[in-house]
């Protein structure tokens, strides 16, 4: 152990811990805008300047190692004064427009600002000029809001693997921007929302589509139909400052009621549906010796990265949507024919962890229906932006429950939400049929819960069978993987691959924690938390024993992997430019 | 494969990507030979348009946006076509203090572009450097990369010498090399 | 002559001592004085093919020469060789004969055959040829021993430069490279190398001084099973080129030194880190490093020693920030040269994380003789705290410009005024810049001071790298801080906002005092800034960028305040606050203005007042500096 003071109160810490670190295991507040733990730790934005004695001048402890006998000062007159000039100049380049900024309730340097006192903002001069780019229907980028931390590019590039974004220019024409400045829609980027996730700033957000559903709320012609995903009912609840990992279900499927919808149903339900289909899919590979592992495909940020990444692996993937768009399809036939209404009068409304499913739902091969199959996608951020729109105060409702029968939904289907949760899921029908009857009651893969970020493999027995299963997220983490399966270095039968770290828990939409990234992991871990909870509680834990969906297969469907089931829940995939570039790390 | 984009003739099966290629691959093993890479491809391009640095990203398992970063940091290299004859005014301290200030608006008067540009008939760019080391002969200027020490009242036969000089060189070159 | 064979391939000690036997004729006849051209044997005319004669066409001064040897049959014993720059370019080209060591200055191909003819063939000085600070007078100056430029010049560092082929490894070892390599080698152990290191005060030529011999130490106990060897050639500083000249005229003594580097700490590889403005230096340094692979000097078991050592070249492409060591190191990693936070400090994790010894060229330049002569011969030269010599860039508004290499803590008056003659004549001297745009100003009052790494400091500049700007009375102080606020912001990697922001405010506030739209509040908030910037940034860069405006806020704020309160710039450079008049009663009439206004704005009639039309006028100043009866005011 290594000791030292921080203002004065000694402290001692693992050798290789940052002042930044040691500070905040003891208490001390530091304040930072570019560091993530790990991921980004550069010493760019000088925020955290602090005097060290018999060190040179100032420095960032983010990036200052503890050393035996150091004694730092966070809170001197030098650091203070420094640290509040930077920030006066950080605003004189910015595009202060806080009452129509998406981030006034929790931007960071907002909350900067205020920590370092300024009550004036004495320099003035040009500000670095921008369009805002909104051409992709996931993320939109204004660079005039931008404070150059590189958090974005860090994520987007170690967590994530793709570089859709990367710094240009030089000094003050410094810009956050894809490959040779192009738009965003035109950019190898997933979609998958983590650089919005991380930004402290309002210069990378979702797309906003809140007007367009405002719209159709307020239009009597239309019948308006919402489905949210499982990891919805575990986050909401943040965005009125419920603690992390809060279960509001309930409120949540009220609070939908309020603001207007005719019908709240689950995307649980198709998640149930998408198990049935792509358990039939795997059981079908494995014994006509398709293309194996098996892939799942539920993830649109996997999907489009992989279009983008590995355009060969396309055939591993799973032919079957992903349960938004299974549900979209559904609605716009199987719904509007089972109560009489006419699909063009729908508009089908999901709230999503998850900024990829808005590309997603504009893909033209989307509209199986006759129409555009998922209309608008909101992310849970957005979601809790209208809630508090309509003056709906969450914590306040009283429970409802979801609309059926699209809203039936089981165990199986809510741990969707975590990364390992659709194996958990597949496995537990698979086992079923494989073994041709039930199996003891094993609905638990204890050794498919994956953690954040990271790989995990198993080999299941199951009936005599060998069912050798991985799974990854985060998109580096299944580059990975990938990279070995295609050495052959590893042989799997079904593996599952979410975009986001943790899965969708982690989406790209999902509730920012009040106090920035930092806590994302302890919030990520919350929220797993929860799914297994509500999969716990529910009496119905495996997919295929769903009554709903059992349903839906007797009157419409026919059998899984049927003539309508190809048509309705299937998809294929394309080949996407520019292709990206694996780093091979 | 062959598209245009940039309207500089520069498509995916250029003659010039072969030589491209082998340069890469005569470096593979030198670690963080990026630079030297988008140096050679200049040479060879005249500059970087998108599908020459695309090639360079994939060839090199370097990351497109990795690629375009480091082109847009250092002052060399150009994502758009350049003139011609370069015309680089040292706006180093020496030069500056011996008057580099106007020998560079009177470039910008002669030529009609500013600093940065590229005249219409593309045979001139403006650009500034800063220092070559010819300091002892401030001001100095870089002409079609040959330092010289110029006065004010020399630019305009500079600009002349190099109009005649391209014009001599179109008359030599074979008919079906021009069009 | 030697008739012992002359080795192509370098494998002891032997071996390289034959080499230099063979070239010792070579050497010696180029440092002959007193032989009578007449009756030398052999007879060498060295021309001068740096950067800064080529630009006076020095290439064909030499091609020119050597034809006309050839025509008048003198092959045998006349010899045309290019060496390396004299320091006093702006003479070039410049041709010195041997034996006698004559200096001729500009010489152009129509000069060559009297040089010859006259000269070496009847013995007699060109004498038109010759310098002379004055042409109207008779002093003439012959040899480098005379000429004002070199008095109280040492050069030690520079020895090679103008002595020998710097394309020909052959002379190079003739005049003792790779001797201080070989006794590194053979001799000493890597702690005496370092131990002498330290022992002889050799500090960092790069900017910041720092001890070499230390940062030797730390390289060779920082834990690392590889490390480098890197040297910094980026030379960014505008108005330096120390490097440049001495990559281009000696380029092998930075290989040997940086060969001993990886022999002290534990490298097997180097990288010279070049910009890329630089062709001709790259081009002597690839020849050089080839050489010295073919000959065994680099690559494996290094004169049999087992020791085993090769460089590579890494090329710039036009960022300043890259001059920063971790920012280099980036580069040559491939990357946006973005400055890392140290610590950890390259000795420790720097070039793709291991442990890296960074060195400046001319810092590399010292070591070979402080190893072959010893630190306390070393230390004979220069102050306590800062031995040796230093080469500067001398330049600007200065008669002699050109490089030089004196004793540390030698008065910048002697500089300014012996070596390099003065201002021009009619001007003042006003300031010395030192330091480049991390520096500042020496005004007229502190000429006294010695130039060492403790006394520019306690002026508000710093050493730097050697780049010393001369600035007379017609320069302004407010614009030349805005020049190098200009210089950073546009320079900036653009990684911290202290600096990013930071100088992009600092120079929007000047543009508005060069307006004449400048407030004291201004003034205040640019002091404001300054220190922030200072203390805030991540790098150098940053932190020094606020240097040039505190500097001549120190020590011309009354400049400012003209600016600001007067709305005039004194010096007249600043456009919007300058309006040229000619005054009628002090007009001759002579025209010389006329002629120098690129606008035809002045008007009149010969041997008549002249008078200037205000709104042709761009305010280029060319009337004010032509009129020899100072008619013209502003
Ligand atoms: C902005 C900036 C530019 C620099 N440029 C150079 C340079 O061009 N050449 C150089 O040798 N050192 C330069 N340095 C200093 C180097 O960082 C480093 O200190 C030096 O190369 C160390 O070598 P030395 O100890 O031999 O001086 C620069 C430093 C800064 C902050
Ligand atoms: S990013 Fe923050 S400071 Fe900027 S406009 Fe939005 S809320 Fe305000
Ligand atoms: S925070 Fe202050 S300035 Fe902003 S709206 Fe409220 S009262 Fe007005
Ligand atoms: S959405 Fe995902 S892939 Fe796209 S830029 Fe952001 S982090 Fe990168
Ligand atoms: S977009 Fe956001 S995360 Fe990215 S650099 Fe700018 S402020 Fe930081
Ligand atoms: S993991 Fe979930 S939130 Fe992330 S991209 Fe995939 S579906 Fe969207
Ligand atoms: S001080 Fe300037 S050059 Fe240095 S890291 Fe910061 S922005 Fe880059
Ligand atoms: S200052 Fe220049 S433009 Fe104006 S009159 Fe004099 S010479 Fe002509
Ligand atoms: S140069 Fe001087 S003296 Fe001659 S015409 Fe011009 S102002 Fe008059
Ligand atoms: S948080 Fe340490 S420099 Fe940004
Ligand atoms: S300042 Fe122009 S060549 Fe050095
Ligand atoms: S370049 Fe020739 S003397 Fe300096």
């Amino acid at each position: 152990m290594i000791n030292l003071t921080i203002d004065r109160v000694p402290v001692s810490v693992e050798p290789g811990t940052t002042v930044l670190e040691a500070a905040r295991q003891h208490g001390i507040r530091i304040p930072t805008l570019c560091y993530l733990k790990d991921i980004n730790q550069i010493g760019a934005c000088r925020m955290c300047l602090i005097e060290a004695k018999g060190y040179r001048g100032l420095q960032t402890a983010c990036t200052l190692p503890c050393a035996e006998g150091m004694e730092v000062s966070t809170n001197t007159k030098d650091v203070r004064e420094t640290r509040k000039l930077i920030l006066e100049l950080l605003l004189s380049d910015h595009n202060i427009s806080c009452p129509t900024c998406v981030r006034q309730g929790n931007c960071e340097l907002l909350r900067l600002s205020q920590e370092a006192g300024i009550t004036d903002l004495p320099i003035k001069g040009e500000l670095h000029q921008s369009a805002i780019d909104h051409s992709s229907p996931a993320i939109s980028l204004d660079a005039t809001k931008c404070v150059l931390c590189q958090r974005c590019v860090a994520v987007c590039r170690e967590v994530q693997g793709v570089s859709a974004i990367g710094l240009v220019n030089r000094g003050f024409e410094s810009r956050v921007a894809p490959f040779f400045q192009a738009q965003l829609n035109a950019a190898a980027c997933a979609n998958c929302g983590q650089c919005t996730l991380v930004c402290p700033t309002g210069a990378l957000t979702e797309r906003d589509d809140t007007a367009a559903v405002w719209e159709a709320l307020h239009d009597p012609t239309k019948h308006v139909i919402v489905q949210t995903a499982p990891a919805i009912r575990v986050a909401v609840g943040e965005t009125f400052g419920l603690p992390a990992g809060s279960i509001s279900t309930g409120q949540m499927v009220t609070g939908l009621r309020r603001l207007g919808f005719d019908r709240v149903f689950d995307t649980t339900f198709t998640a149930d549906l998408t198990i049935v289909e792509e358990a039939s899919e795997l059981e079908e590979r494995l014994t006509h010796g398709g293309t194996l592992p098996l892939i799942t495909s539920c993830s649109p940020g996997w999907v489009k990265y992989a279009e983008h990444f590995y355009p060969t692996m396309l055939p591993h993937l799973s032919t079957c949507k992903s349960p938004q768009q299974m549900f979209g399809a559904l609605a716009k036939t199987y719904y509007a024919e089972k109560y009489g209404l006419d699909p063009k009068d729908i508009v089908s409304v999901s709230i999503m962890p998850c900024t990829a499913k808005k590309f997603e739902a504009g893909r033209p091969e989307m509209n199986a229906s006759g129409y555009q199959d998922v209309d608008h996608v909101l992310t849970t951020r957005e979601f809790g932006r209208m809630l508090r729109q309509a003056g709906v105060n969450l914590k306040k409702l009283p429970d409802s429950e979801f609309d059926s029968p699209l809203g039936l939904s089981t165990g199986a289907g809510v741990i969707f939400g975590t990364t390992g949760g659709v194996m958990e899921a597949a496995l537990r029908t698979a086992a079923e049929w494989l073994t041709g009857n039930q199996l003891n009651g094993r609905v638990k893969f204890t050794e498919v819960r994956g953690e954040v970020r990271g790989i995990k493999e198993a080999t299941v027995v199951v009936g005599g069978n060998v069912l050798r299963v991985a799974v990854a997220n985060g998109l580096a983490a299944a580059a990975r993987m990938l990279e070995k399966i295609q050495a052959g270095e590893v042989q799997y039968h079904f593996v599952e691959i979410m975009g986001c770290p943790g899965g969708c828990i982690g989406g790209g939409g999902q509730p920012i924690p009040p106090d920035g990234p930092e806590e994302l992991d302890e919030v990520r871990q919350a929220r797993i938390q929860s799914l297994y909870t509500i999969d716990e509680m529910s009496t119905i834990r495996r997919s295929h024993e769903n009554p709903a969906v059992q349903a839906l297969y007797r009157e419409f469907l026919g059998e899984p992997l049927g003539e309508k089931s190809h048509h309705l829940l299937h998809t294929h995939y394309q080949v996407r430019h520019p292709a990206g570039v694996r780093t091979g790390r | 494969m062959s598209t245009c984009c940039c309207g500089m003739g520069v498509t995916t099966d250029d003659p010039r990507f072969a030589e491209l290629d082998a340069f890469m691959a005569s470096v593979r093993e030198q670690p963080g030979s990026l630079i030297s890479v988008l140096h050679k491809a200049q040479q060879l391009f005249g500059f970087l348009p998108e599908e020459v640095e695309s090639r360079i990203a994939h060839t090199m398992s370097i990351p497109l946006t990795d690629v375009y970063g480091v082109v847009t940091f250092y002052n060399l290299f150009n994502t758009q076509p350049v003139g011609k004859y370069a015309i680089s005014v040292c706006m180093g301290t020496a030069c500056y203090v011996r008057g580099a200030g106007r020998i560079l608006d009177r470039f910008a008067e002669e030529l009609g572009v500013q600093a940065g540009q590229v005249t219409d008939d593309r045979l001139f760019s403006l650009e500034v450097c800063r220092c070559v080391g010819a300091c002892s002969l401030a001001p100095v200027v870089v002409v079609d990369g040959e330092v010289r020490q110029l006065k004010e009242a020399d630019v305009p036969a500079v600009v002349a010498e190099l109009r005649q000089r391209s014009e001599l060189e179109a008359l030599s070159q074979p008919v079906s090399a021009r069009s | 002559m030697t008739t012992m064979r002359v080795p192509t391939r370098i494998s002891s000690l032997l071996e390289l001592e034959a080499v230099r036997a063979a070239g010792a004729d070579v050497i010696a006849l180029r440092q002959a004085m007193e032989t009578p051209i007449t009756e030398a044997p052999e007879v060498h005319l060295l021309v001068c093919g740096d950067t800064g004669c080529r630009a006076n066409k020095s290439p064909l001064t030499r091609r020119t020469m050597e034809e006309l040897v050839v025509e008048h049959g003198l092959a045998d014993r006349v010899k045309v060789v290019q060496v390396g720059c004299f320091g006093f370019c702006k003479a070039g080209p410049v041709v010195v004969v041997y034996p006698g060591g004559t200096f001729y200055c500009h010489v152009k191909p129509q000069d060559c055959a009297e040089i010859l003819l006259r000269h070496v063939m009847g013995g007699q000085p060109v004498e038109r040829l010759l310098f002379t600070p004055n042409p109207k007078e008779k002093v003439r100056f012959h040899t480098t021993v005379d000429l004002p430029f070199y008095q109280g010049q040492v050069r030690r560092v520079l020895k090679n430069c103008g002595l020998i082929n710097p394309e020909s490894i052959d002379e190079a070892i003739a005049a003792d490279r790779y001797f201080a390599l070989a006794k590194a080698l053979l001799e000493m152990t890597p702690d005496e190398v370092i131990a002498e290191l330290k022992k002889s005060g050799l500090r960092g030529r790069g900017g910041a001084g720092f001890p070499t011999g230390l940062k030797w130490e730390l390289c060779q106990k920082a834990v690392g099973d590889v490390k480098y060897v890197v040297c910094n050639a980026d030379e960014g500083d505008p108005g330096a080129f120390m490097d440049r000249s001495i990559l281009e005229g000696d380029p092998h003594g930075v290989l040997e030194a940086m060969a001993m580097a990886g022999y002290a700490i534990g490298a097997q590889q180097g990288y010279i880190y070049v910009r890329a403005e630089y062709p001709l230096a790259v081009e002597r340094l690839k020849l050089a490093i080839r050489q010295a692979r073919e000959r065994g000097l680099l690559g494996k078991n290094i004169l049999g020693t087992g020791f085993s050592f090769d460089i590579d070249i890494r090329l710039g492409a036009g960022a300043f920030v890259c001059g920063e060591e971790t920012a280099l190191i980036e580069s040559i990693e491939g990357k946006r040269g973005m400055p890392r936070p140290k610590p950890p400090f390259p000795a420790t994790a720097g070039l793709w994380q291991k442990p890296t010894l960074n060195n400046n060229v001319e810092t590399y330049a010292n070591i070979p003789q402080i190893v072959l002569f010893g630190a306390d011969w070393f230390r004979q030269l220069g102050t306590e705290k800062s031995p040796g010599t230093k080469v500067f860039a001398l330049a600007g508004q200065i008669n002699n410009t050109g490089l030089v290499e004196v004793p540390m803590g030698t008065k910048l008056r002697d500089v300014v005024f012996t070596i390099g003659g003065g201002v021009p004549k009619g001007r003042e001297f006003k300031a010395a810049q030192t330091g480049g745009p991390s520096g500042g100003c020496i005004p007229a009052e502190h000429l006294d001071t010695p130039l060492d790494f403790e006394s520019l400091p306690a002026l508000g500049t710093m050493m730097g790298s050697g780049g010393l700007t001369i600035m007379t009375d017609t320069a302004c102080m407010v614009d030349l801080a805005r020049f190098y606020l200009e210089f950073t912001q546009d320079e900036s990697c653009g990684k911290c906002p202290p600096c990013r922001i930071g100088t992009k405010r600092m120079l929007e506030l000047l543009e508005q005092i060069c307006e004449g739209k400048g407030t004291h509040a201004d003034i205040d908030q640019l002091e404001r800034l300054a220190v922030g910037i200072r203390k805030g940034s991540l790098c150098g860069l940053g932190q020094s960028a606020p240097n040039p405006v505190l500097s001549t806020l120190r020590y011309y704020r009354d400049e400012y305040l003209a600016h600001v309160d007067d709305h005039k710039c004194p010096a007249g450079r600043c456009k919007a606050l300058t309006e040229y008049q000619i005054d009628q009663e002090l007009c001759k009439g002579c025209a010389l203005c006329a002629r120098s206004c690129p606008t035809d704005a002045i008007v009149g009639e010969v041997k008549h007042p002249f008078s200037i039309k205000i709104d042709l006028c761009i305010r280029c100043g060319n009337c004010y500096d032509v009129c020899k009866f100072h008619a013209v005011v502003r």
